[in-house]
C-alpha cells in the first residue's frame, strides 16, 4: 500500500504506523460536566464502516508527522490524505 | 573548551574512517560532522528563518529538501524541524554555538554522535540504492533530502550529486550493520 503523503509524494505504508480513528481528534473536555460519559463515548464507542474511513496514520520513518487517511475499507483505495494538523484546525482546534 | 584528554573513535570503532572501494564505487565513513537538530517554537518559523538566512545564504529547506552553504548544511527533517550538519573540527561546540545564535528562537539538540555518516561515490548508485531502500533514487536530484528505510533503520538520504554522489546518515548504534548492508550492496552491482 502507498500512501500519498501531503509534503513527500508518495511513500510505502511501512514507514507509516496505524493509530486508529481519525475521530480521536476530537477529544472530549475532561472538566465538563459530562466528561465520564464523554470520555466512555470516545474510548469504547467506534463506527466500524465497510466503505470510507478516516484515519490517523504517523509517518514514523520519515518526518514523524501524523495524517488523516481517508481509506475505503473495503477496498483499500485510499482517496485523501492530509496532515492531521490541518484536519485538526479545520475542527476548531488550535493545534 | 577544554582539552581532549580521551582518545575518540569513529562509528565503526577504530581510530581512522572506514574508506572501501568496491567497483567504482567508494563507500566512506565522515567522522568529522557536527549535526544538531533545530525545531522551531510555535509561532517564531518566520524569526528563525530570518536569523539563518545570513548563515546559510537562503531560507531554511522545504519538505524533502536540504541547503548547502560554504561550511553549513541545513536539512528538512520534519515539519518546523531542521538538521544542521558542519566540520565538527571547525565547531567542536556546535550545539551551544547554534543554541546561543537562535536564542528563543528555536530548540536545539546535539545529535552528533547519534548517528553514523557515510558518503556514497560513484558513476551510477542508483542500482546500489534500489537495493537498500524503497525510495525513487533515480529521480533524486542535488538537494533532495528525505528520512526512509534501511534494513528497518530509520536513516536520513541526502543527495549531492544526482545519481553519484549521496550521505546516509543512520543511527550509530548499528553503524556497523548498515556499513555490512551498503558493502553487501555495492559487491552485488559492481
Amino acid at each position: 500500500m502507498i500512501i500519498n503523503h501531503p509534503l513527500l509524494g508518495p511513500r510505502d505504508a511501512q514507514e507509516f504506523v496505524y493509530l486508529g480513528d481519525a475521530s480521536l481528534i476530537d477529544r472530549p473536555d475532561a472538566m465538563a460536566e459530562t466528561a465520564l460519559n464523554d470520555f466512555h463515548d470516545y474510548l469504547y464507542l467506534r463506527d466500524n464502516p465497510a466503505g470510507s474511513h478516516q484515519e490517523l496514520w504517523f509517518h514514523e520513518q520519515g518526518d514523524r508527522s501524523w495524517l488523516v487517511v481517508t481509506r475505503d475499507t473495503a477496498s483499500h483505495e485510499i482517496t485523501h490524505v492530509e496532515l492531521a494538523v490541518d484536519y485538526a484546525k479545520r475542527r476548531g482546534r488550535d493545534r | 573548551m577544554s582539552e581532549n584528554l580521551l582518545a575518540p573513535l569513529t562509528a565503526l570503532g577504530k581510530t581512522v574512517p572506514v574508506i572501501k572501494k568496491i567497483g567504482g564505487i567508494t563507500i566512506s565513513e565522515n567522522p568529522d560532522l557536527a549535526i544538531v537538530s533545530l525545531s522551531a517554537r510555535m509561532g517564531t518559523e518566520q524569526d528563525l528563518q530570518n536569523l539563518l538566512k545570513p548563515l546559510l545564504g537562503a531560507c531554511l529547506p522545504g519538505p524533502g529538501q536540504a541547503q548547502f552553504a560554504e561550511d553549513i548544511t541545513a536539512i528538512w527533517v520534519g515539519v518546523h524541524q531542521w538538521f544542521l550538519m558542519a566540520s565538527l573540527s571547525d565547531h567542536p561546540d556546535y550545539a551551544d554555538e547554534i543554541n546561543n545564535f537562535v536564542t528563543d528562537a528555536a530548540s536545539v539538540t546535539e545529535q552528533s554522535d547519534g548517528w553514523a555518516v557515510f558518503d556514497i561515490t560513484g558513476d551510477n548508485l542508483v542500482p546500489l540504492l534500489e537495493r537498500i531502500c524503497n525510495l525513487n533514487s533515480k529521480a533524486m536530484s542535488s538537494g533532495d533530502a528525505t528520512r526512509c528505510l534501511i534494513e528497518h533503520l530509520g536513516c536520513l538520504i541526502i543527495c549531492r550529486e544526482s545519481v553519484r554522489n549521496f550521505t546516509i546518515l543512520g543511527p550509530r548504534s548499528s553503524a556497523a550493520s548498515l556499513h555490512h548492508t551498503f558493502v553487501t550492496a555495492a559487491h552485488s552491482v559492481a
